[in-house]
């Protein structure tokens, strides 16, 4: 199986800087902006574009963690899942802007697990939804409102997203 | 994990990781909506065969929260005052479809019986057998001391190094047994304390030091002190003179609360029996993580159930 590279870490920050700007653009500046990360590596997205907002507007960046491995429709399809911590803000997330950070959209099976999640913990005032690489095939209705890079995918290729703090390098390969 | 019978058999990575798990747990019950759907459509049933009201209702509500159906099934009003078999009683909850049983037994290895037999598919949690195992008592022991000792950055972590100390009726004991074994698989130094007649014949392959003296084990100031219950229902024979005799000995007074250095921890499974093997004060104090325990195991019974009914039968 051949490897391809098609992000390489300056494409990757970039990516994160326009999705910062066109999150504080939708949401007109940068109030009652929460980011949840779905983990692991949503959670580190997260926390960069946080860090950016925060660059961008002081005090924007609120990051938080939403697990969703007790919320998957395939718990008794695999092996147990060991599940992540969840770290809602202090706030919390009634009334606020809810912006979900995930590394690549893909069946979107996910993303409906982190809807049902959010619902359990409160109500937002809206949700929106950020990735770094949206790869299609999705099996359920959801679209991702700010996209990293749109990457046309046969089902049998696998991506990997490999970012500094997990796996010593920046990059998004097709494998 | 297919079933949970003996804390002997849960390997060092296997308890870290049940511990881990029940932390996320945790978190459910700040929540404004305390349930999770992980196990919608699993069913849960509690097959009592001896009383209790904590390790019922704590499993009870780790299996609601999780949206489990709970079936509880007591011997006191069952076909089991009839004279109904464990195979039989095990044959009809299978056929009713039980995902998972969770089963309290006065002999010891019922449910090692039951996980065995084949007369039942369903994943097994041993809630207390004779005086064998009480394994979730003791994993919930081993989180609650973790919490104590390392609060919000606990994840991960064993107990390398920590001191506890066992005190009481060590003989009738399944939390004690439950808890030797988890305790020192985590890399904690267990010790026990008793009067001889409620020691085992014989502790030697058990990984403690024995002693009989509780002020000089206070003074030596170890990390936890965990009092057992006088189980007066196993009382069978005269094990002490009498109960103010085994109080001044070995019951964990004011006194002797006071000398402990002021980090070390307090702990009791319940039910207590207050003035006996601990005193009032003892019990209520700052040190004292009894209340702690009991909201401590649900979190450890969600991570159980969890553990078990979720994922494919691998």
């Amino acid at each position: 199986m051949t490897a391809r590279t098609v992000l390489q870490q300056a494409d990757i920050a970039r990516a994160l800087t326009r999705i910062s700007h066109e999150i504080l653009e939708s949401n007109r500046g940068s109030s009652g902006l929460v980011l949840l990360g779905i983990p692991t590596r949503g959670v580190l997205l997260a926390q960069r574009i946080g860090a950016i907002l925060d660059s961008i507007e002081p005090g924007a960046g609120t990051v938080g963690a939403l697990d969703v491995t007790m919320y998957r429709d395939d718990l008794a399809k695999n092996p147990t899942r060991a599940p992540n911590p969840t770290d809602i803000p202090a706030d919390g997330i009634d009334g606020k802007t809810v912006i979900l950070v995930d590394d690549v959209l893909y069946s979107g099976r996910t993303i409906r697990g982190a809807l049902d999640a959010l619902s359990d913990i409160g109500r937002p005032r809206a949700v929106r939804l950020a990735v770094l690489v949206d790869r299609g095939h999705r099996e359920l209705p959801i679209r991702a409102d700010f996209v990293g890079k749109n990457l046309p995918t046969s089902v049998e290729e696998r991506i990997f997203v490999r970012l500094l703090e997990t796996d010593g390098i920046d990059e998004v390969a097709i494998e | 994990m297919r079933h949970l019978l003996s804390t002997k058999d849960v390997t060092r990575d296997e308890a870290i990781a049940l511990l881990d798990i029940a932390e996320d747990m945790a978190d459910v019950a700040n929540r404004e909506v305390k349930k999770l759907p992980t196990l919608r459509g699993k069913t849960v049933v509690n097959l009592f065969f001896e009383d209790s009201t904590r390790t019922r209702v704590s499993f009870e509500v780790a299996a609601k929260r999780l949206s489990a159906d709970v079936i509880n099934f007591s011997a006191k009003g069952s076909s089991i005052s009839k004279g109904e078999s464990l195979k039989d009683t095990a044959q009809t909850l299978a056929a009713m479809g039980a995902d998972a049983v969770v089963i309290r037994h006065s002999a010891s290895g019922a449910p090692r019986v039951l996980a065995d037999s084949g007369w039942i598919d369903a994943g097994i949690v041993n809630a207390g057998d004779g005086t064998h195992e009480h394994p979730t008592q003791a994993l919930l022991d081993a989180f609650t001391i973790r919490r104590r000792l390392h609060g919000s950055g606990a994840r991960g972590k064993a107990l390398d190094g920590v001191t506890v100390t066992l005190v009481g009726d060590i003989l009738h004991s399944r939390v004690a047994r439950s808890n030797i074994w988890l305790l020192t698989t985590l890399g904690a130094a267990v010790s026990l304390v008793a009067p001889a007649t409620l020691l085992p014949v014989s502790t030697t392959g058990w990984p403690v030091s024995v002693s009989y003296d509780l002020d000089a084990a206070i003074d030596s100031g170890p990390d936890v002190v965990m009092m057992l219950r006088i189980q007066a229902e196993r009382m069978n024979a005269a094990f002490f003179p009498n109960a103010r005799e085994y109080s001044r000995q070995w019951g964990l007074d004011d006194e002797r609360v006071a000398r402990l250095p002021a980090a070390s921890i307090v702990m009791h499974p319940g039910p207590m029996n207050r003035g006996l093997e601990i005193s009032a004060n003892a019990a209520d104090s700052a040190q004292s993580t009894v209340l702690e325990q009991v909201a401590n195991g649900v979190s450890i019974r969600m991570a159980v159930l969890y553990q078990l009914l979720s994922g494919s039968a691998a």
